[in-house]
């Protein structure tokens, strides 16, 4: 298959690979895929008053997946959580120049982001109601979805 | 030798032509260009005389006892298709049974799918962990219906020998007809149709250093005579089996791609089964997590299809792009299924999407199989530091016990 040379760059040499804490309570893990399929990808955000600081990801993929999960951890570096949820699949592909067989490798970044900010956003919660109703049991943190 | 990039190690894919058979083809695209059909010049005749002595020498190959036994064809897709469904249709009175097995190649299964449709009825048998068909299930799969059990000489994915030999025994006892494709085993492993009573065999040239294009279907004349219903209707040529003028060139490239092995398969299959395991142990002794598709013991000599673990197949074939390959992984199908070979081996699909097939033949050297394991062991692990696979693999998660959001 012919690829772009901006997917064999992020391929050979992807950027942010790694792992950041994922019980810092300012670490969102998205984690998403499954083995069977050929593809998971655990892609994280640490967040400093709204901005994401950092991202981190590693993925077990083709290459289109690998350079679409680096990619998608340039893109969140700097942008605010509510921004990177504008991050739609059909951009990765583009920038990519994806052929059509991969695009499901962008979905999966997508929501990769996706589930990284939720998660970062259920910490977040169960942290606010902890703190407000010190009783109550409240939101069990969840884990990727 | 200065070795040439891409290193090709995909031998089950296709082989290059031998520079021999070549030499020995060209003279049958100028000179000697006669159709073999044509009885009333020199041309006719001699083009007519190299397919004579081509048929000689592809019997002896496979241990046919009668020239007049090869059929030529288009290739082994041709030849399978000939075989199951000429025999499917001349014997249509006596049967409607067609034993074969979940491993073959697309040009079996597809056939046989097709006769289903028209009501036949097909068995497939399963394998074992190890991709080999047990001839007792073959023996308890046999009815009064069955016309024809096809099974494979070895797997073009897994390199698997069948036991062809011991099929033939239960099959020439109860009087039904056996089919093998024989492509990817000829002139690598044992293969005699009268010593192990084969009725049918497909041969292609392309995977033993012929040309792309022509094959053959070996059809046996005697002890039982086998008839089939042609397929492609015209001038009655091969026998009234396979009309078409002949590929003379091809044919001649076929049969001195014969008369190569038939010199040379002894030495060349121990070559290349040094080259092999050259190969195996230094990525098994290098790397963790490695695991052999397939069996040991029952292998062709130039196969190499291991698992990765946590490596996916088409970015590591991405990563060694100096080296062809080909992987099980469903990233690098159209159809973004897994192998259907592993799958049928009880091979997770995990594992199946880490898969790579390393077809090791003639023209490989030891400095290029050197070249390839340091490149595969050096990517393997690049790609595993990329894995999130393999860091919960060293924590020690339980991958299976892992609840994956399957999409
Ligand atoms: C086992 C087997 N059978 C049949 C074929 C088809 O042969 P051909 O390419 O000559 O049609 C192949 C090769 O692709 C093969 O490996
Ligand atoms: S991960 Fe399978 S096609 Fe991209």
């Amino acid at each position: 298959m012919a690829y772009s040379e901006k997917l064999i760059e992020h391929y050979e040499n992807p950027k942010n690979v790694g792992a950041l804490d994922k019980e810092d309570p300012e670490v969102g893990t998205g984690l998403v895929g499954a083995p069977a399929c050929g593809d998971v990808m655990r892609l994280q955000i640490k967040v400093k008053d709204g901005i994401i600081e950092d991202a981190k990801f590693k993925t077990f993929g083709c290459g289109s997946a690998i350079a679409s999960s680096s990619l998608a951890t340039e893109w969140l570096k700097g942008k605010t959580v509510d921004e990177a949820e504008t991050i739609k699949n059909s951009m990765i592909a583009e920038e990519l120049n994806l052929p059509p067989v991969k695009i499901h490798c962008s979905v999966l970044a997508e929501d990769a982001i996706k589930s990284a900010i939720a998660d970062f956003r259920s910490k977040q919660s169960a942290r606010r109601t902890l703190a407000s109703e010190p009783e109550a049991q409240g939101a069990t943190p969840r884990a990727a979805e | 030798m200065a070795i040439q990039f891409p290193i090709y190690m995909d031998n089950h894919a296709t082989t290059p032509v031998d520079p021999r058979v070549l030499e020995a083809m060209l003279p049958y695209f100028t000179g000697k260009f006669g159709n073999a059909a044509s009885r009333s010049h020199a041309y006719g005749w001699t083009a007519e005389e190299a397919v004579s002595k081509a048929r000689e020498t592809i019997a002896k190959l496979i241990g046919a006892s009668n020239p007049k036994e090869i059929v030529f064809t288009s290739g082994a897709t041709e030849s399978d298709n000939l075989a199951l469904k000429g025999v499917a249709e001349f014997y249509k009175e006596k049967g409607n049974h067609i034993i074969t097995t979940v491993v073959e190649h697309k040009a079996i299964l597809d056939t046989c799918k097709r006769l289903e449709k028209q009501g036949y009825e097909v068995t497939y048998l399963n394998v074992d962990k190890e991709g080999l068909v047990d001839p007792d299930d073959v023996r308890k799969a046999i009815t009064d219906r069955t016309l024809l059990v096809s099974v494979m000489l070895a797997n073009n994915e897994v390199g698997s020998v069948q036991p062809i030999g011991e099929i033939g025994k239960i099959t020439r006892e109860k009087g039904v007809l056996l089919h093998s494709d024989a492509v990817q085993g000829i002139g690598k492993v044992p293969f005699d149709v009268e010593k192990m009573n084969v009725d049918l065999a497909s041969v292609t040239a392309h995977k033993m250093y012929g040309p792309k294009g022509v094959g053959c279907l070996y059809v046996r004349r005697s002890k039982p005579r086998v008839r089939l219903t042609a397929q492609m209707d015209g001038g009655g040529h091969e026998f009234g089996m396979r009309s078409g003028t002949l590929n003379v060139p091809g044919i001649v490239g076929f049969a001195k791609a014969a008369e190569i092995m038939l010199q040379e398969s002894e030495a060349e299959s121990k070559k290349l089964f040094a080259l092999r395991e050259r190969l195996r142990t230094r990525l098994m002794k290098e790397l963790d997590e490695v695991k052999v598709n397939g069996s040991m013991d029952n292998r062709l000599p130039g196969n190499l299809n291991v698992s990765f673990s946590f490596v996916e197949g088409e970015a590591l074939m991405m990563a060694i792009k100096d080296v062809a390959v080909s992987s099980g992984s469903a990233c690098t199908s159209a159809s973004l299924e897994p192998s259907y070979v592993l799958h049928a081996m009880g091979v997770g699909d995990d594992l199946a999407h880490s898969s790579i097939r390393f077809g090791i033949g003639r023209f490989n050297t030891e400095e290029e199989i050197d070249y390839v394991a340091d490149l595969v062991i050096g990517k393997v692990k690049k790609l595993r530091d990329m894995s999130p696979l393999y860091e919960m693999f060293k924590e020690g998660i339980d991958l299976n016990s892992v609840q994956w959001a399957a999409h």
